[in-house]
Order: C-alpha cells, then sequence, then structure tokens
C-alpha cells in the first residue's frame, strides 16, 4: 500500500505529469479518449439498448431521426436505423470492435517490430541486411493494399462460412502484419545505440546466452519510443479498420464496427437519413482525433529534445 | 549517370521478383482454376486434357517462369468473375485511375503549395491557425467519410454535383476521357477533392516547415541587405528552394493516391482500377488480384527510379558520390 502511494507521489511530480498538466488540449482529448474508450467497454451495461436483442427490436421505429428533431422520439436520442436500432448504442457496441481490432492490430505489430527489431539491431549482419530489406519493400505498399490482399486471399482459399467465422482474426492480421515496419525499425535504431553500452558488454562478459541479454537487457530501454508508436499507431489501425469494413472487406455484419455503420448507413445517404451515417462517422473522427492528440503529446513528452 | 540508372534497375529488380513470386503463389495455390473453369459436368480426361494445357503439371519454376515471361507480355489470362482477359479489363478501366490520381495531385499542389507558402511568412496571422487546424483535421479524417460528407453536402443538400460515375467521357484511341465533356469535369470535382485532401494537408505542412528553415538561412538575410523586394526573396530565394523535397514527396505520394483511389473509386462508384480491384476482392477473382497486384508494384518502382533519378539531377553532391549515396 504504501509503495503504491509511493509510486502514486512520484508520478504526479514527475515531467510528464506535469507536462500533461501544462496542455489543455492534452487533457481535454485525454478525458475525450477515455468516455470513447469507457462508453465502448462498458457498452454492454449503459448502453440504452441492445442492437443485437431481435426480440426489442420494432421495424414501427425504424427511421427515427435524432431526439432534437420534430419527428424525434426521445428514447433514441440519435435516431434509429433501417432495423429500428438505437444509433446511438450500436456506435457504442461498434466502437468495442473497432477497439478490439485496433489494439489487437497493434499489439500484432508491436511483437513482430520488436522481435525483427531486436534481431536486426542485436545480431546485425546479414540478419539485419536481409530483414531490413523485407520491411523496405512492405513499406513500399500502402497498408490498406496489404490488407486488402491477405482478405482477398483468405476469402479465395477458405470456403465462405469459414472465412465468416475467422473474419476479425483476419482483420487483426491484415492490419497488424502491415504496420510492424515501422515498430522494427525504430527498435533496431534504439537496438544499435544500446548494444554497444557498458551494461550489454558485462552481460556479455557474465556469460549470459544472447537471447536472454535481447530480451531481458536490451528490450526494456527502447521500449519507451515503441510506446509513443503504439499510440500513434492505434489511431492509425482504428481507420485502417474503419475503410476495410467500409469497403466491405473487414468485419462480418453480424458484428458491426463503426466502419461497417458507417457503410450501411451510405445506402441511406439519398433518402435524407443522413444521421445514420453521420453520428458514427463523428464518432470515428473523435475517437482518432482523441487518440492521435495524445500520441503527438506523448511523443514530445518523452524526447526531451524538443521541449 | 548511366552506372546510377544501372545499380538503381537492379535494385529493383529483386522487389519486382519478390512481388511477381507472391503474385504467382497466389495464382497457382490459391483456389483451383481446374474446378472453377471446367465447371460441373467433366470426364477425368478434360481435367487432366485441361491441366496440361495450363502447365500446372509442370515444374514450379518453369510454371512462375511462363508466368513471368506472360506477365511482361501483358498476358494474365482469364478473370474468373467476368471471364474476360485480364489485361483489357485494367486496360479499359486505367484511365479512369489515372485521370482521377493526376488531377487530385494537381489539386493537392495547386492549393496546398499557396497555403504552406503563407502559413509559412506569416506564422502568426489568424488564417495561417486555421489553416494548420484544417490541415489536423483533414489528416485525422478518413478518406470514405471525407467522401460521404461531400457527397451529403454537395449532392444530396445543394444538388449541386453528380455524386457517382464518370459522367459523359470522349474515347480517345483507347484512352477515354471525362475531362473533354462539362458533365465528366462536374463528376470528377468531389472525387478528386476527396482524394487530394490528404496530400493537401501534407504538402501544405512540408512547404510550410521548409519555408520557414530555409527563411532563417543567411542568403535569404544576404537577398534582404541587398534590397530586394519582399517579393522577390519570398517567391525567387525561398520558395525555389523548397520545392525540390516537395516535388519528391508528391512523385512519392502518386503511388499512395492510386492505392487510396480504391477507397474513393467506391465511395464514388468511379469505374476506374480501383473499383475493379475491390469487386475482384469481394469475389475472390485471384488473376485479376495479382495483376493488379503486380502493376501497382511496377508504378511504385518506376516512381522510385524517377524520383531517384530527379535527386540525382537536382542535388550535384550526389554525383560527386558516384551514386553511391540515395537516401
Amino acid at each position: 500500500m504504501a509503495r503504491t502511494q509511493g509510486a502514486m507521489a512520484r508520478f504526479l511530480d514527475s515531467d510528464i505529469w506535469y507536462s500533461f498538466t501544462r496542455s489543455p488540449i492534452t487533457v481535454a482529448s485525454a478525458i475525450v479518449a477515455f468516455i470513447c474508450i469507457g462508453g465502448a467497454v462498458l457498452a454492454p451495461w449503459i448502453a440504452p439498448h441492445n442492437p443485437f436483442d431481435l426480440a426489442s427490436l420494432q421495424l414501427m421505429d425504424a427511421f427515427k431521426p435524432p431526439a432534437w428533431t420534430e419527428e424525434g422520439d426521445p428514447t433514441y436520442w440519435l435516431g434509429t436505423d433501417d432495423q429500428g436500432r438505437d444509433v446511438l448504442s450500436a456506435i457504442m457496441y461498434g466502437a468495442r470492435v473497432s477497439l478490439l481490432v485496433g489494439f489487437c492490430a497493434v499489439l500484432l505489430s508491436v511483437s513482430v517490430g520488436i522481435t525483427v527489431g531486436l534481431a536486426a539491431g542485436y545480431i546485425g549482419g546479414t540478419t539485419d541486411a536481409v530483414l531490413m530489406r523485407i520491411a523496405d519493400i512492405k513499406l513500399t505498399f500502402p497498408t490498406i493494399l496489404v490488407a486488402l490482399l491477405i482478405d482477398g486471399v483468405v476469402r479465395a482459399a477458405l470456403p465462405r462460412e469459414v472465412h465468416d467465422q475467422i473474419a476479425l482474426y483476419v482483420v487483426i492480421f491484415a492490419i497488424g502484419i502491415s504496420n510492424w515496419p515501422s515498430f522494427a525499425r525504430t527498435v533496431r535504431g534504439s537496438t544499435l545505440v544500446e548494444r554497444n553500452k557498458e551494461y550489454v558488454q558485462a552481460a556479455r562478459v557474465i556469460g549470459l546466452s544472447r537471447s536472454r541479454i535481447m530480451i531481458t537487457h536490451v528490450l526494456p530501454n527502447v521500449l519507451g519510443p515503441v510506446l509513443v508508436i503504439a499510440t500513434l499507431n492505434l489511431g492509425f489501425a482504428v481507420l485502417a479498420e474503419a475503410t476495410l469494413s467500409f469497403l466491405g472487406v473487414g468485419v462480418p455484419p453480424t458484428q458491426p464496427s463503426l466502419g461497417t455503420l458507417i457503410r450501411i448507413g451510405n445506402d441511406f445517404l439519398f433518402s435524407g437519413e443522413w444521421w445514420i451515417t453521420i453520428f458514427p462517422g463523428i464518432a470515428l473522427i473523435v475517437l482518432v482525433l482523441s487518440v492521435n492528440l495524445l500520441g503527438d503529446w506523448l511523443r514530445d513528452a518523452l524526447n526531451p529534445k524538443l521541449r | 549517370m548511366f552506372a546510377f540508372i544501372v545499380s538503381r534497375v537492379l535494385q529493383a529488380l529483386p522487389v519486382m521478383l519478390t512481388v511477381a513470386l507472391l503474385s504467382f503463389a497466389m495464382f497457382a495455390y490459391v483456389g483451383d482454376p481446374v474446378a472453377i473453369m471446367l465447371g460441373q459436368d467433366y470426364t477425368e480426361a478434360q481435367r487432366t486434357q485441361l491441366i496440361s494445357d495450363l502447365g500446372l503439371d509442370q515444374p514450379f519454376f518453369v510454371q512462375f517462369f511462363k508466368f513471368v515471361v506472360n506477365a511482361a507480355q501483358g498476358e494474365f489470362g482469364l478473370s474468373y468473375r467476368l471471364s474476360r482477359p485480364v489485361a483489357d479489363l485494367i486496360a479499359e478501366r486505367a484511365p479512369a485511375t489515372l485521370e482521377l490520381a493526376l488531377c487530385a495531385a494537381a489539386l493537392a499542389l495547386a492549393i496546398g503549395v499557396p497555403m504552406g507558402v503563407y502559413t509559412g511568412l506569416y506564422r502568426n496571422s489568424w488564417l495561417s491557425r486555421f489553416f494548420l487546424t484544417f490541415s489536423l483535421i483533414g489528416v485525422s479524417l478518413p478518406t470514405f467519410l471525407i467522401g460521404i460528407l461531400l457527397i451529403l453536402t454537395f449532392s444530396v443538400w445543394l444538388g449541386w454535383l453528380p455524386s457517382f460515375g464518370r459522367g459523359d467521357t470522349i474515347r480517345w484511341g483507347w484512352w477515354s476521357t471525362g475531362l473533354a465533356t462539362w458533365s465528366g469535369l462536374k463528376a470528377l470535382i468531389l472525387p478528386a477533392i476527396t482524394l487530394g485532401l490528404f496530400q493537401l494537408t501534407l504538402i501544405m505542412r512540408l512547404v510550410r516547415a521548409e519555408m520557414l528553415e530555409v527563411l532563417r538561412t543567411d542568403y535569404i538575410k544576404f537577398a534582404r541587405a541587398r534590397g530586394l523586394t519582399n517579393r522577390a526573396v519570398h517567391f525567387g530565394h525561398a520558395l525555389k528552394n523548397t520545392l525540390v523535397p516537395v516535388i519528391t514527396i508528391t512523385g512519392l505520394q502518386l503511388g499512395a493516391i492510386i492505392a487510396f483511389a480504391i477507397v474513393t473509386e467506391t465511395v464514388f462508384q468511379w469505374p476506374g482500377m480501383g473499383l475493379l480491384f475491390i469487386q475482384s476482392v469481394g469475389a475472390a477473382d485471384i488473376p485479376v488480384m495479382s495483376a493488379y497486384l503486380l502493376l501497382i508494384a511496377l508504378m511504385f518502382v518506376t516512381i522510385n527510379l524517377i524520383v531517384d533519378l530527379l535527386y540525382y539531377a537536382v542535388d550535384p553532391r550526389l554525383r560527386i558520390g558516384g551514386g553511391k549515396g540515395g537516401h
């Protein structure tokens, strides 16, 4: 207990906390991001309706405009979609799927990136040359294109029912795997600096194995920049997922993400039901913008040179 | 110069071969082309005949070699979905995508550069702040959402511009252009803005950063000391020196524009290569996918090569290094 209090006090006294409280935009975006993520995670408990509970859906309730307009229904704040689902609840459940895919994809990129970067930087030589060349080739192709290709190949290789079941994992894999080179490059750069420091030499002298040195000694010292890129990448991964789902090759329609909701709503744009697509769109922008602003701040705060 | 070009081409070759291998592996191992081509009723003899006709009984590397030779001649077989030669499909769709991409790039340059110069020169004016905020939003907005918002505003609410298709096109040999008709031009406006907006903000930020850096240098101070007008200093001396990185980045971004055209073309139902590709992904049409992959790779490699050559032409320091530099 005393120890956690000490850690808390140390954190409140740190430079990072100081720079955080001094930047109103950062505090605001942290609050917004917190609300978005909280709303998404707690959706099953706090959402006003359950959009997946077929029993509660009434086609009578379909296409209701937002509550503040003339024909609006006060029980549906942001209106309802074509099947009578509450748009606000659908957004909260959709953000859950978007964030889940985003987090898992970033986690995958981070693990692949760190492994490749550590190996390339610490072992060096041919390993380094080959791994970095692969990263270069990967970097020449835009993420969306790679993710689309992976999805297309999986779709062609597997029967439809199987594909629908694993679609979520395919999307996570496609986004995660197309994003690792940025992590690998950063980790490699920091590893090249760290490997010549005295503590690594000391570890080598006492006869530790190469993998042990890499994992327990070098790795903790190269994690700072990884955290920054991971934050910035989260916003990016959420956008990539939304784009894929919008193109119709992302998560299955049974588990709609924000991108799927926008795509569904897009069909009703011309008949005047703008709220079905615009509100999920706003939710996506707010979520990504707040996460990106946090990432920007974290980059500046952890980089003393910019201060 | 010659040695430099040769070394660059030699570096590009393995990349192309890797992509070709991937593309071939997709072609050969994903799905079963024989089953798709034969349909429901066939005898075992027909099947064996088709397999040997397609050369599928030959060793991997022989097949791969044939694939590369065919691909180099623009021969990618038939689309599973449309039963037409893939090369024809792509040639039909390419003009639409290229016109869209070039217009988007031109738009981004024409608006992004002046905005960048302005924000670089008058750093603290309220208009600069507005431009910078605008660019932050431009970076965070996903392409498809920009398209939807534009359609909602200009097609649904105001009814000024069409929301899908290319309008009327005029055929010019094998090239079909929408630039020569009024409805074609009107149809181009919204997709070009959608595709160009991200590049616009990127160029603006780049020009601004470069301008700020150049304005601090000694030769600008010297130019001012010589009593040149602000106009001559800003545009004759400062802007000229910022243009090299701008041209490079725009060139490199042209590849990204063509890739992102997939999204824009889907939103606006623009009949280009991107729409063809996304429809092929949905239908698991492997020949079209692998041809598109190779084509995009070729485009990227070519653009990279041209950009490298531009560097070489513009930056004399690279020439002294005997082409070892690069970037």
